[in-house]
């Protein structure tokens, strides 16, 4: 059996990620542990966004916000935990589907009011939206405003796992990337996949042969926020710290480039631009703090010259051995 | 109700209207004509502060500072355009989107490593230091009020430009319809010039009049942009009347939002509860108004004919 360099980089890339514990344990470099573990967990999010984004060109600039709030679910449920001493407020149980739940209703309203309209005004709207509850953030007071919220305890998942241990905490969130990335290729690959990736090319042939647009656009709004929320519980237990500054619309920029550097409506292109973009800005900022003005220009060369992403000159292999 | 305080505040949502006027037109027109989204705005609005910061502590002057800073803002703003921007008006918006977020990363980075990371102030005038009697009794800042009939002026004189003049002719054909244009012999390029030039000029403009009263730091141009975003959605993009009457609208809202809210909850929340929502509530009522805005006409409230 031949196999094609796409299939050999992703089954490549999954087997270095689930190496990364044994290795960076035996080099004792907690650090590099750490930092895959972000890599992954926003990756998670990149491939939510890429669910709307690539698959169905809704490019939503305020992405960052479901991340926030998800990370806020645990931020302040462990809040009240030790303050007030609610015991069953920690529990990582009930964090994930509470987070599900608030990022899937902030994306319901969002995405209701958003897809009404296309194009750059899309892309504003959205934004504006993620400042709006990045404001709110900043606007909580009682829950550190501007400085944010020290994690005092992570999310317990007592009888199951534990991940205030790093390795064990790793396995988790590459087991829920895996399954993030199953699940997105199922519903690409499906009927409802299928009028999404139709949306993108036309809309008003979808809708002409009566087809919902507007409902299946928002479905799939809602799922890529739900998916952003259990990044966001993964986030906050990594950083072990919740600020408004994730919901930043920097942030929400950071996202996109990552599923643009990787490839957009690829399945593993998120994936791929998620490391790309961590790798480049830890190899930059080790050289000088003023990486971002190197980052900035090798954006706007890989925006003019690489498109298409990483997935893309990999498919180009595939291609080209044919 | 303190009658003279809404007045004041009412009085500085039209002064951060203004500004927001001048920001959100060069926006609107240069999407309107090059079909070009340009989040690195907001960039320029920042370099035109720190230009005049810069004249200012050079010459002691805040009014020949400024001078100086408005043309070196234009050569600024072309000279972006030819390196950078203009391969990318053919693209579609996602990438214009990327590129010019790497551009706010650059031009940011570019501040801190020449003027340092920490913000800069501008000495005013003696003569508009003062404040005037807006009514007996009520004293306002001579400066904001300065602002305003700058502002006013500018707005005016846009009206002219556009509506009464040549240039203008072609700035309301180029929103229509850009091909048009070009087929009709009209040099398509140095129209785009012409137009990024006049955005960069009054994003300047707007910070160098704000940067007096805010600090001249890293990262002003953002706030403000995404303001200005919400300002051209609400006018319809591409409109400068509708720009105009958004940038009053939202700016009067935010202000006065802000500094009534909180009493406003009072009347029917527990002064805690009042206190703590407030702000956060405050901030959110213009994107309300986007919200609504949008749910009733999704185009915006103006639309410059031919779309």
């Amino acid at each position: 059996m031949r196999i094609s360099p796409s299939v050999a980089v992703a089954a490549g890339t999954i087997i270095l990620l689930a190496l990364v514990p044994p290795i960076t344990n035996a080099l004792q470099e907690p650090f590099y542990l750490g930092l895959f573990l972000r890599l992954m967990i926003l990756a998670i999010a990149a491939i939510s966004l890429n669910l709307i984004l690539g698959f169905g060109n809704m490019v939503s600039f305020g992405h960052a916000a479901y991340l926030g709030i998800g990370a806020y679910v645990v931020g302040i449920g462990t809040f009240h935990a030790i303050e007030n001493n609610i015991d069953w407020l920690a529990n990582g149980f009930l964090h994930v589907p509470l987070a599900i739940t608030a990022s899937s209703l902030a994306a319901l309203i969002i995405g209701a009011i958003s897809i009404r309209t296309r194009g750059v005004y899309f892309i504003m709207i959205t934004l504006a939206f993620g400042q709006m509850l990045y404001f709110v953030g900043v606007g909580l007071e009682v829950y550190g405003a501007d400085d944010g919220l020290s994690l005092y305890t992570r999310s317990e998942f007592s009888g199951v796992i534990d991940i205030n241990d790093n390795t064990q905490f790793y396995y988790l969130v590459l087991v829920i990337l895996l399954a993030t990335l199953y699940g997105v290729k199922r519903l690409v690959d499906s009927r409802f996949g299928l009028v999404i990736r139709g949306s993108r090319s036309n809309e008003c042939r979808l809708a002409s042969i009566g087809i919902p647009v507007y409902r299946y656009k928002l479905v799939a709004f809602v799922i890529a926020g739900a998916i952003c929320g259990v990044a966001g519980v993964l986030l906050a237990n990594r950083t072990d710290f919740v600020s408004p500054d994730m919901m930043h619309w920097t942030r929400s920029g950071d996202l996109i480039i990552m599923v643009v550097l990787g490839g957009i409506g690829t399945l593993f292109g998120p994936l791929y631009g998620a490391a790309a973009f961590l790798l480049i800005e830890e190899f930059l900022s080790g050289i000088t703090e003023h990486w971002q003005i190197v980052f900035g220009p090798l954006l706007i060369l890989i925006v003019i010259f690489a498109r298409g992403g990483i997935a893309g000159t990999v498919r180009a292999l595939d291609k080209f051995r044919e | 109700m303190d009658w003279i305080l809404l007045l004041e505040q009412c009085l500085n949502g039209l002064q951060l209207g203004i500004l927001l006027f001048l920001l959100a037109a060069g926006l609107t027109l240069v999407f309107g004509i090059m079909d070009f989204v340009n989040l690195a705005h907001g960039s320029l609005y920042m370099m035109g502060a720190y230009f005049a910061a810069t004249f200012t502590a050079w010459t002691g002057s805040f009014l020949i500072g400024a001078a100086m800073a408005l043309p070196t803002a234009l050569l600024f703003g072309i000279a972006v355009e030819a390196i950078a921007l203009r391969t990318l008006y053919s693209r579609d918006h996602l990438e214009q989107v990327l590129a010019t977020f790497g551009l706010i990363l650059f031009f940011n980075e570019l501040v801190r490593v020449v003027w340092g990371p920490a913000g800069l102030d501008i000495a005013l005038p003696a003569f508009l230091e003062t404040s005037v009697e807006i009514l007996p009794g009520v004293p306002y800042p001579t400066y904001r009020i300065a602002i305003i009939i700058t502002g006013l002026v500018v707005a005016v004189g846009m009206a002219v430009l556009v509506n009464h003049t040549r240039v203008g002719m072609l700035i309301r054909a180029g929103a229509s319809n850009r091909e048009m244009v070009g087929a009709l012999g009209i040099n398509i390029q140095l129209l785009y010039t012409l137009v990024f030039g006049l955005g960069t000029v009054l994003a300047a403009l707007a910070g160098l009049m704000a940067a007096p009263i805010l600090t001249v730091q890293i990262g002003m141009g953002e706030t403000i942009l995404i303001l200005a975003f919400v300002v051209i959605v609400i006018g319809g993009i591409g409109s400068i009347r509708g720009a105009f009457v958004a940038a009053i609208l939202v700016g009067l809202i935010d202000t006065v939002g802000r500094a009534f809210l909180a009493d406003f909850l009072r009347l029917f929340l527990t002064n805690q509860v009042a206190e703590t929502a407030g702000p956060a509530m405050s901030s959110m009522l213009i994107y309300i108004l986007m919200a609504a805005v949008l749910a009733i006409r999704p185009q915006g409230l103006f639309q410059p004919r031919g779309h």
